[in-house]
């Protein structure tokens, strides 16, 4: 008999006080403690965490890589979003 | 992450003989030094190939578990037992990493796992030889976890995303395991004699098997070519062993140990070594080293007896889910 | 050798206590019932091996004749060792183990929080490191309490057999002696008994949530404070002790 699926979990670090929780790797738990635990347990044996977060893998909508250039290329198109797209004389200085 | 987006996946994606196209701007990226994510179009031999690499690294840090792990309880002082649990521990984490990062190519780690214990997926064949002494965890610290080393360096740049990010993190937690063996092999070394003798037998013993992990010569290794053009793999075999074996012979000399090879010389700055036996290798590999049966059974009868704990997980799991959802909808 | 100061007596017992506790867990790595499970079960004996080592370091300073943290640990005859037998109990099953984990970190987190307040400054550091780690402990098994209890019949029936096996061990958690009650007096130590309430209510809570029943008073054991062991506990040193057995004298 195949041994039967443990729900997939995406965990979520935050390393220090002031950044964001960043996405480290994934792990199998039967509910949200126990994931945590894991998580604890998997993640951070080196001091790498102060938070953190897990998702259940399956409540992750992702975005489909062939949508890829429908979605970001018409941004390329947009330099006026940039700074350097507008020319200040050198002795305004820093703007 | 996309785990779920690519069980869906191999139905939903152009066949490939449809696609040459498809296939052509793949082997472009690849070339291009891109990294292929989970839910990028890629050749199903591909996908294939790095389920199995990937499934059979997983399955190799897991085994390996078991050698080294047969020493914790008798690790002669505390500070090594704390070092070793932690590194068999690690070895723990590392195969978690490792089919997590599989797992994104569309087959369940159930799945993976029970083709270990069903006997269809290899692992590595060292780890079916005994771990007979204490200096073997000298031995096996010095010389396995730097072959393995010495693999999964350049791993850290293949071109599939979530094995490359795998492998960074584990060379970089690793970077303590071979320090740690070359400690107790220097500490034997510069102990009593009968402490040096275990550790030249540990090395005797398991400097030929090493060799090996570097799996066969370029001459007859199959799955090679098409591995070097997707990226997967950046040296053969055989470029692979040879610095394993320039990297390793003046450790040996500063242990004052003597590798067990008559015939290895240096010649213009690089080893060369005496015949390697393929045969050994091969029959390990096909289920006949010293302890491949023990191996596998240790494995079984811990996914066994643990059954009825997973499953009392997730029984708490189903009759906790409602009466959760109607707190939080309470609060 | 002189009869133990009731300083390093108290101080050995409870290196005993976190150094057999942390080998039985180690007993358990490459074995779990899950891979997750490995990584919690090596982590809690990783953190048990680092007290002992505290402790045992501590000894061989109340002890002033060079003695260090292996001597204890590996050089002493099995009437030695004076942990508790809760500590030395078989792993069993993952039910025992991780009930025999939540007894003692029902005790020892209380315990070691009480004693950050020790004028005895190394104990109090030592105690405000354990205190977070039994913390942890304690929490990662009631949760296992929780799922094994209230799981399926069978984990029910096995944890509910665990109970029955370990109870009897869990009075000796309180007991003391002449020389700890000096040490109670000078507030050196804390007393055991203080802590008692708290353990009762953890232990009743969690185990009435996890629709265990509590056994009925009980005989209980003692004896692992006077060295007087388990018949377990004599191959668990065999194996401990083997390596320095086998070459005495040596580094290693």
């Amino acid at each position: 008999m195949p041994t039967p699926n443990t729900p997939i979990w995406e965990v979520f670090i935050r390393s220090r006080n002031g950044l964001a929780h960043k996405h480290v790797g994934s792990l199998h738990a039967a509910d949200a403690t126990l994931a945590l635990q894991a998580a604890r347990d998997l993640y951070t044996r080196r001091g790498e965490g102060l938070s953190i977060w897990v998702v259940p893998t399956a409540s992750i909508t992702a975005s489909d890589p062939q949508d890829r250039e429908m979605l970001f290329e018409p941004t390329a198109s947009k330099p006026y979003r940039h700074p350097t797209f507008y020319e200040i004389p050198d002795e305004v200085g820093h703007m | 992450m996309y785990t779920q987006a690519l069980n869906q996946q191999p139905e939903s994606a152009p066949r490939e003989a449809d696609n040459a196209e498809a296939a052509a701007r793949f082997q472009a990226r690849i070339d291009a030094e891109e990294r292929i994510e989970a839910n990028d179009w890629m050749p199903e031999a591909y996908r294939r190939t790095l389920t199995r690499q990937i499934s059979q690294h997983a399955h190799s840090e897991i085994v390996g578990m078991l050698p080294e792990g047969n020493w914790i309880t008798r690790a002669p002082s505390l500070r090594r037992k704390a070092a070793l649990l932690a590194k068999v521990q690690d070895e723990c984490g590392h195969g978690l990493y490792l089919y997590a990062a599989a797992e994104t190519l569309g087959t369940s780690r159930e799945e993976l796992v029970d083709q270990l214990l069903s006997g269809r997926a290899k692992y590595s064949s060292i780890f079916n030889y005994p771990t007979l002494t204490w200096a073997d965890m000298g031995a096996i610290g010095w010389l396995v976890d730097g072959a393995a080393i010495m693999n999964q360096i350049p791993l850290c740049r293949c071109s599939y995303g979530p094995y490359a990010r795998a492998m960074i993190r584990v060379c970089k937690e690793e970077s303590f395991h071979q320090r740690q063996g070359y400690e107790i092999m220097l500490t034997l070394c510069r102990g009593n004699a009968e402490q040096k003798a275990m550790a030249q037998d540990a090395l005797n013993r398991f400097w030929w098997p090493c060799l090996m992990m570097f799996g066969p010569p370029d001459t007859q290794s199959q799955h090679s070519d098409m591995s070097m053009r997707w990226k997967i793999k950046r040296f053969s075999n055989d470029e692979l062993r040879q610095k394993f074996i320039n990297a390793t012979v003046p450790q040996a000399e500063i242990l004052g140990l003597t590798l067990p090879d008559p015939e290895l010389k240096q010649i213009d700055g690089v080893w060369h070594h005496g015949p390697i036996d393929w045969d050994e290798f091969h029959r390990v590999i096909a289920g006949g080293g010293p302890c491949n049966r023990e191996r596998l059974a240790a494995r079984r009868r811990a996914h066994d007896e643990g059954a009825w704990v997973r499953e009392a997980a997730a029984a708490f799991a189903a009759k906790r889910a409602p009466k959760n959802q109607t707190e939080k909808q309470a609060a | 050798m002189p009869a133990a100061s009731p300083l390093l007596r108290y101080v050995l017992r409870r290196a005993d206590d976190a150094l057999i506790l942390g080998h039985r867990l180690s007993e358990w790595c490459g074995h779990a019932p899950m891979m997750e499970e490995d990584m919690a079960l090596a982590n809690m004996g990783l953190d048990l091996l680092g007290q002992a080592r505290a402790l045992y370091t501590y000894a061989g300073e109340v002890e002033g004749v060079g003695r260090n943290e292996d001597d204890f640990a590996y050089r002493r005859i099995e009437r030695d060792y004076e942990n508790l037998l809760l500590t030395e109990q078989p792993n069993g099953d993952f039910a025992h183990t991780m009930l025999r984990q939540f007894l003692y970190a029902a005790f020892a987190y209380p315990y070691w929080q009480a004693m950050m307040t020790s004028p005895d400054a190394t104990l109090a550091a030592i105690a405000a490191k354990s205190e977070k780690e039994m913390a942890y402990h304690l929490r990662h098994s009631a949760e296992w309490m929780l799922r094994l209890g209230d799981g399926t019949a069978e984990s029910h029936r096995r944890l509910a057999a665990a109970l029955e096996i370990l109870w009897p061990t869990t009075g000796e958690l309180f007991t003391t002696d002449e020389g700890e009650q000096a040490l109670i007096a000078q507030a050196i130590a804390t007393d055991p008994e203080s802590v008692r309430p708290q353990w009762t209510a953890t232990v009743t809570q969690t185990l009435t949530q996890a629709t265990i029943e509590i056994p009925a008073k009980a005989w209980m054991h003692t004896g692992g404070r006077q060295g007087r062991h388990s018949e377990a506990f004599g191959h668990l040193l065999t194996e401990l002790q083997y390596v320095q057995r086998l070459i005495p004298n040596a580094t290693w």
